[in-house]
């Protein structure tokens, strides 16, 4: 296995009117754990269902009704802090958010603030251009969503819907390690990666399984540099928290709108207050949420309804014993053992089903065609057909594997390869079959190409003095002879034997 | 049979089996009873048309012969039980009208034994009082009388210990924070015992302060306390604080011999202004103790004294949050809202109609102990002296002692209106919190009568998980107290 070791891309700089800014971006991701269940109740998680049908006593905070924890919620937030590398608290503890909104019955959400499930850990964030940035996790909590109010349906009524509240979310929070708009899409997109290996989140961001609060600040060069000596927060800027983000896209606008927002206040003499805003896509501007005078004071205070959360380290290695071969270690080992680039290995590992479906094509074959074939072919034929999945692609990874087979033993041509692909995607079939049904075996006899060229250069007299003249004009006889031969004949034979034949 | 109301639960079981009387029977003569007891204001729900299917069913298991020993017991239900399709108010006007879908584990498994509802009764509100008069419903009005004047009987489980006391039931559920089932039983004449915190299930019981409410049987003698309680114990998958531990029988405990045990008489409950007749009690029952061949320990609980302001640190912050549910969006009662109101002032004004006085002062307290800036001085310290007052337990459990006397109450039963003052009526608690913030098994019975003929009780405090053991204690101190005065009928 190869190290992946990258340089760390530069901070993304904005030019002021006075001076040069830099970024400094934390983010707390939201993601819903996978399960079929609630974090305290047996309702059921599943997205879409009628309103308040997914709904528990204790989801509605009826009188009298009591959590229980869920150990598949808990196994799941232990396997993504094993996922990120991180440390696994065996001792952790639930604690009361109290706030009022009626999309939270119990008046409280429980959430863990004193003592988490999983403490420091971190992620490798991979640019794209050769850099990439290494984001410390603070810690991730698990907590519970709240429901969803509904303000338009009625010109005078407002609806709740409970069918969110209570199911289970990891909060995974960052140090402000971030520096600037695309590496922060592109932490959210290698959680979400992680998290989908895992199989601990669907990382579904429409539906708002997957979304994230993104503080922002800004400083001027060296600054953070000063940070990181002392990881004294004075030397960064006052940062705003802008809530609920489920785009890639709208994370990137949103932190560099509001980037910009403060460089302008700053360099007007003005301060950043630090509050909580909202991200408005259709103005691409940043809305304070709230008034200071109503700053929540969420008065946390262990819940006394739940013992604190012990688990055992065992329990712990045995989850760890279950993980699967995580991004990373995929990426660098299809690159040492395929001899894939970096850029192919990326492609390939985004998401666990593509990699290994391109394992199973390039076993025992050659890894760096595979790739080829896969990415350039497969993906490109599928995003074509509707933006299919690879789950749902018809060609099988056997298929796939049969066709670069008859390519690699040269019975068939790259061209003829593709045609084959073709007639496979639409049609399906064992490739060697159609191969030998359709007669799209590429011609290698020797004897049989030399009849057709000499025939060819019988016809064409004069064709054959102007390539002896400028022998690139050689190409119209290797049309001329596929022409001839249906396509099939293997082109490096066709072009040795026109050399040979023109003398070139 | 006649006088069939002044049997114990244990003799009304006995007969019952014996076929010398009928739940159907038993079941009548207290519907008659709770008819008529409209004064004492302890029942606030009646469900007698329930209690008489109840009866039915359950003389047909004691025919069958493997009746239960709760089978065909008609009870009183503390209106902090959610009871499923009875109006369950937690004697709040913020619950009004409602109606529970489902059945709290405690009262399940009574009914599952065959135990008989007559009604809810009384309480003060959300649990939240010493004298039951922040009920919704109106006061409860305590069965003993001294020259006319009414009484408390108690709080917060003063609707029950009443019922108990009156003979409108054979025995109540209580409920206990600070000293609800206790203090009541004490001011009435009763048996009251606080389970060890994990003992008994909270699922389905309205939630006052989580870390320190227990439920617990409030009865006409420690038999029958021993009875009711193990069938309403068990561990309960539904209460993550509900210990899973077997559950002994307890009847089978109470031999009455106490040799060789050590009983602790702990200093610092010797308050200053203590009434001579609260110390002669104590006195008399130590000696009683005593004579029953126990050893008699002098020992020291030395963070007493900050038991009283820790609880009400602890307790009201709880509460804060866990009435944070009661807001008018989902049920009970929502206030008429004018034009222009949003959000916060249906909050508001639902919360300052549905919430009496006490109920709202405590969740102020509550909120404001919690709040940034204050926590630390406030639930931070209440927590660790909460830790404090535990170890001084365990201390002197390590240190041989098998039961605490303590006195029950500062006083008999006071006035009706008497005590309006808040730090006055907390101080109803003082001898009683303690166990709670130690999650501590504790009993109260009756030991004697004060100088007006009002009954006094004697408290018990045990080790954790050793009901057994704490009720045999009481037993033996109950034979040797002998009390047996009944209030006279008024009603």
């Amino acid at each position: 296995m190869l190290d992946l070791t990258y340089d760390a891309p530069a901070p993304k700089t904005i030019a002021g009117a006075t001076s040069d800014w830099e970024l400094v971006i934390g983010l707390e991701v939201h993601a819903q754990v996978a399960t079929k269940a609630k974090l305290f109740s047996g309702a059921s998680t599943l997205f879409g269902a009628e309103p308040n049908s997914n709904v528990a006593f204790v989801d509605a905070g009826m009188p009298g009704m009591l959590p229980v924890i869920n150990e598949g919620c808990v196994e799941q937030a232990v396997r993504t802090g094993l996922g990120l590398k991180a440390e696994i608290n065996l001792n952790s503890a639930f604690d009361r958010k109290n706030y009022f909104y009626p999309d939270l019955p119990q008046g409280y959400q429980i959430s863990q603030l004193y003592h988490p499930i999983v403490g420091e850990g971190e992620v490798l964030v991979e640019m794209g251009d050769g850099t990439a940035r290494v984001v410390r996790i603070e810690r991730i909590h698990l907590e519970q969503d709240a429901g969803k109010s509904i303000h338009d349906m009625d010109p005078h009524m407002s609806f709740v819907d409970l069918n969110r509240t209570g199911v289970a979310l990891m909060e995974i929070v960052s140090r402000p390690d971030i520096r600037g708009p695309e590496e922060a899409a592109a932490y959210v997109g290698k959680l979400r990666q992680i998290m989908r290996y895992l199989g601990t989140c669907d990382g579904n961001m429409q539906n708002g399984n997957l979304r994230a609060d993104v503080n922002v600040s800004v400083c001027k060069p060296g600054d953070y540099e000063k940070y990181q000596e002392t990881q004294d927060f004075s030397h960064l800027g006052t940062r705003c928290e802008i809530k609920n983000m489920n785009s890639m896209r709208f994370i990137q606008m949103a932190i560099e709108v509001e980037a910009r927002r403060q460089i302008a206040l700053i360099e007007d003499g003005q301060e950043v207050v630090q509050e909580t805003r909202l991200y408005d896509p259709d103005k691409n501007e940043t809305r304070s949420m709230r008034s200071k005078e109503e700053a929540h004071d969420y008065r946390y205070f262990p819940d006394p309804d739940l013992l604190p959360l012990e688990i055992e380290q065992a329990w712990v290695e045995d989850i760890a014993a279950s993980l699967p071969e995580l991004p990373d270690a995929k990426k660098s080992r299809f690159m040492a053992d395929f001899g894939l680039s970096d850029y192919d290995a990326s492609v390939l590992t985004a998401e666990a089903e593509n990699a290994a479906y391109f394992e199973a094509v390039a076993e025992g074959r050659d890894g760096k065609l595979a790739a080829n074939w896969v990415i350039n072919e497969l993906f490109g034929r599928l995003k074509k057909d509707d933006d299919k999945g690879i789950t749902d692609s018809p060609v099988t990874a056997d298929q796939l594997g049969g066709i670069i087979a008859l390519i690699k033993s040269g019975d068939i041509s790259g061209k003829i390869a593709k045609d084959l692909f073709e007639i496979v995607y639409t049609e399906g079939g064992d490739p060697a079959q159609i191969v030998e049904e359709r007669g799209m075996k590429q011609v290698t006899d020797t004897g049989a190409i030399e009849t057709a060229l000499d025939e060819i250069i019988a016809a064409n007299p004069a064709q054959v003095e102007k390539a002896k003249v400028n022998p690139k004009l050689a190409g119209w006889f290797v049309g001329q002879v596929m022409k001839a031969t249906g396509g099939k004949a293997n082109p490096a034979i066709v072009n040795q034997l026109i050399q040979g034949k023109l003398g070139l | 049979m006649s006088d069939l109301t002044k049997l114990t639960l244990a003799q009304t079981r006995d007969a019952m089996r014996k076929g010398d009387t009928s739940s159907a029977e038993v079941t009548g003569a207290y519907s008659k009873e709770v008819e008529a007891s409209g004064a004492l204001n302890a029942y606030v729900e009646g469900t007698l048309n329930i209690a008489a299917d109840q009866a039915k069913a359950a003389d047909q298991r004691i025919a069958e012969g493997d009746a239960p020993d709760m089978c065909g017991i008609p009870l009183g239900i503390k209106d902090l039980f959610c009871t499923k399709g009875v109006k369950s108010q937690a004697a709040s006007g913020i619950l009004d009208g409602f109606k529970p879908e489902y059945e709290s584990t405690v009262t399940s498994k009574l009914f599952d034994a065959g135990a008989v509802m007559l009604g809810k009764l009384n309480m003060d509100e959300f649990a939240m009082g010493s004298s039951n008069e922040t009920s919704v419903y109106g006061n409860v009005v305590n069965p003993w009388k001294v020259d006319d004047r009414d009484l408390t009987p108690g709080g917060s489980s003063g609707g029950s210990a009443a019922a108990v006391a009156a003979d409108l039931c054979v025995a109540a559920t209580g409920t206990d924070t600070g000293g609800s089932i206790r203090q009541p039983a004490a001011f009435t004449g009763i048996t009251g015992i606080k389970p060890t915190y994990g003992r008994v299930s909270r699922w389905g019981i309205v939630a006052f302060a989580s870390s320190l409410d227990q439920a617990g049987p409030m009865t006409k003698d420690v038999r029958d306390a021993a009875i009711m309680l193990e069938a309403m114990c068990g561990h309960d998958p539904k209460d993550s604080t509900s210990a899973d531990l077997p559950v002994p029988n307890f009847e089978a405990a109470l031999t009455g011999d106490i040799k060789g045990k050590t009983i602790g008489i702990p200093k610092e409950y010797r308050m200053d202004g203590m009434s001579a007749e609260i110390e002669k009690l104590w006195s008399d029952g130590t000696e009683m103790l005593k004579d029953a061949g126990a050893e008699i320990k002098d020992i020291s609980l030395p963070h007493t004294k900050y038991a009283l302001p820790a609880y009400y640190v602890i307790a009201p912050a709880e509460a804060s949050s866990n009435l944070a549910r009661y807001d008018g969006v989902r049920f009970g009662h929502r206030a008429k809202l004018d034009a222009g109101d949003g959000i916060t002032e249906m909050y508001e004004k639902t919360r300052a109609e549905g919430f009496g006085a006490e109920v709202q002062r405590r969740v102020m307290v509550g909120t404001y102990v919690l709040s940034a800036g204050f926590y630390d001085a406030y639930y931070n310290r209440a927590r660790k002296v909460r830790a404090l007052i535990k170890q001084d337990f365990e201390k002197v459990f390590a240190d041989g002692v098998d039961a605490i006397l303590t006195p029950a109450t500062p006083s008999a039963a006071f006035g009706l209106g008497e005590n309006m003052d808040p730090i006055q009526m907390y101080l109803n608690d003082v001898f009683t919190v303690t166990v709670n913030l130690a999650g501590l098994p504790g009993i109260a019975i009756p030991a004697g009568l004060d100088a007006s003929g009002l009954p006094l009780g004697l408290q018990l405090i045990g080790r954790p998980w050793e009901e057994g053991d704490l009720l045999n204690v009481a037993y033996s101190l109950e034979r040797a107290a002998g009390f047996v005065a009944k209030p006279d009928k008024w009603w």
